[in-house]
């Protein structure tokens, strides 16, 4: 990377150690960072979408769709968060190729599951095996962030369908009084006053997000803990310029400074945020700053 | 070979009794079921063990929290927050190349690299600083009337906390705690996911859920299973914490009492 570093035996110290930190390797562990945190920006607005759904369908009149509702957001209490992702990680990617394999190849005689194996025609394959490289790591990294969307979404769906039930009933027999259809009622009194009592739920989601990230690695995207495993293992003097002994250690410390510092700035920021909505609200939390300033 | 055989062959297999080798196809729904059964083992394992030592270390990061001299809040406050700001997942990495490096030091440090030890460590500080959280909440939440009477009683130090202040704390405390345990479980089954090797293939119930689902292309039935079986954990942890709930609400009239409501707030690490 630097001009100094082209004879990695003459230097030593923190010379050495720039160069150590921008070798290609590394640099790949900085983008994976960028992974990481496209993955938040991605995964947060669509699960809240899933939530939304989610609380809307167990609010719903209509039983079923209340039932499915109900079970969407119950999935996430008996059971350890971390077999789901490896669950429809696999279930997501047979589901999508079975589709394709259904619509591509109608003449098809064979069973889909033969003994140990899983087959679909070649044309059904997801993605195509001639296809690129980057066509393998996106469709593994949307598998991930679908994965991960509709995990969270039941998560935040029993955060949302608590803070609906959550906006006094006054509220909404005002409105109908007033003469407002449910839909109505839902959209224009309901939704937007539920936001509030929403927060705080939310932003403990979001700190989970943020500590279910490493997951990542074991739906088989280079992460940064992929990374960290890989450069950290020692290296013999035979394969690189910089060889050095397990490091691995030093990088796992590294990651959970990064992951300490993460969480410390969302949780200030996330203070404010909820210091803003709760202004001039009518709540305990309202009535606290009303009474402090 | 049937169920019977396969439950006396594999039931126990988790801890090393029974078969040496693993079925490699043609797995029957009832080695499933056994397998992933006899990995749950770990997981009580774990979850035990780092229940009922956690809950020490939390009462005393509770109260070096809540306390008044400078250098044991700080220490108690910088535990809790290294412990709740990192992912679980990344701790146990952490701490298996640490052990790793510390196994050069000095054999003393042998057993730390094995999951028996050194994952039921990490569990046990990681649980004790989440639940350590909790109960400081509480303890702020004790009613200034009770410490009012006790001292009026003459109760002071020990006996005060020990008497007075502690138990009403787990009171107050409990319905959080129950879901930490519950989750606490639940995180049980990302040890051998992290560094921590499963020696001999003796896993937990997640190590097999996943083997078999690896092997036979088809997640649609050891998840599930698992899915199963770790419901049933959580009704016994709950119908167990809330038996002990009601033992801790004796004196309370009826309509005071806590309800116990579990609720996904702590989840995951």
């Amino acid at each position: 990377m630097f001009s100094w570093c082209t004879d990695p035996s003459a230097i030593d110290g923190l010379a050495w150690l720039s160069c150590y930190l921008t070798t290609g390797k590394h640099l790949s562990i900085y983008v994976s960072v960028g992974t990481v945190l496209l993955l938040l920006a991605i995964t947060a607005p669509v699960a809240l979408a899933f939530g939304f759904g989610g609380a809307m369908a167990a609010r719903s009149h209509f039983a079923p769709l209340s039932w499915l509702g109900k079970a969407y957001i119950a999935i996430v209490r008996g059971v350890p968060d971390i077999a789901f992702f490896l669950f429809f990680v696999i279930a997501l990617d047979q589901f999508f190729e079975w589709l394709r394999h259904e619509v591509k190849c109608p003449d098809w005689d064979q069973p889909i599951r033969q003994g140990n194996d899983f087959v679909v025609c070649a044309e059904a394959k997801l993605p195509l095996s001639t296809a690129a490289q980057w066509v393998h790591e996106t469709y593994g990294f949307s598998l991930a962030v679908l994965t991960f969307s509709i995990v969270f979404g039941a998560f935040a769906a029993n955060v949302l369908f608590g803070a609906m039930r959550a906006v006094p009933h006054a509220q909404l027999e005002t409105a109908e009084a007033y003469g407002m259809s449910r839909r109505q009622t839902f959209w224009r009194i309901l939704v937007p006053q539920m936001w509030v009592y929403a927060l705080p739920g939310l932003s403990n989601l979001w700190m989970v997000l943020i500590k279910a990230t490493p997951l990542l690695f074991l739906l088989g995207v280079e992460d940064i803990v992929y990374w960290a495993r890989e450069l950290g293992g020692s290296k013999t003097a035979k394969f690189t310029d910089y060889p050095h002994p397990d490091w691995r250690v030093w990088y796992f410390l590294a990651l959970l400074v990064f992951y300490l510092a993460f969480t410390r700035v969302s949780e200030i920021v996330l203070g404010r945020i909820m210091k803003r909505l709760t202004h001039g609200q009518a709540t305990m939390g309202g009535e606290a700053q009303r009474k402090a300033s | 070979m049937s169920c019977w055989e396969t439950i006396a062959d594999y039931g126990l297999r988790s801890i090393g009794i029974g078969e040496r080798l693993l079925p490699r196809d043609n797995f029957t729904l009832c080695q499933q079921f056994t397998l992933i059964g006899s990995g749950m083992l770990w997981n009580i394992y774990f979850g035990i063990v780092a229940l009922v030592t956690g809950f020490f270390l939390a009462t005393a990061l509770a109260v070096g929290k809540a306390s008044k001299i400078t250098p044991l809040r700080k220490l108690a406050e910088w535990v809790i927050f290294v412990f709740r700001g990192s992912p679980l997942f990344i701790q146990f990495f952490f701490a298996y190349f640490l052990f790793l490096s510390l196994k050069g030091v000095s054999s003393a440090f042998d057993p730390l690299t094995s999951a028996w030890l050194g994952a039921a460590l990490v569990l046990f500080l990681n649980t004790a600083a989440y639940t350590g959280e909790i109960f400081y909440g509480a303890l702020l939440s004790v009613p200034k009337g009770d410490i009012e009477a006790a001292d009026a009683y003459g109760f002071s130090g020990w006996p005060r906390f020990k008497k007075i202040v502690w138990p009403t704390m787990l009171r107050l405390a409990w319905p959080a705690y129950t879901n930490e345990a519950i989750f606490l479980f639940h995180a049980t089954t990302l040890v051998f996911f992290s560094g921590f090797p499963a020696w001999q293939q003796r896993g937990d119930a997640l190590y097999y859920a996943n083997y078999f689902a690896d092997k036979t292309f088809n997640p649609f039935v050891p998840y599930p299973i698992l899915a199963g079986y770790f419901i049933l954990l959580t009704l016994c942890v709950v119908g167990l914490f809330g038996l002990i709930n009601r033992r801790l609400n004796r004196h309370l009239p009826k309509e005071r009492r806590q309800k116990m409501r579990v609720r996904p707030r702590l989840l995951m690490r």
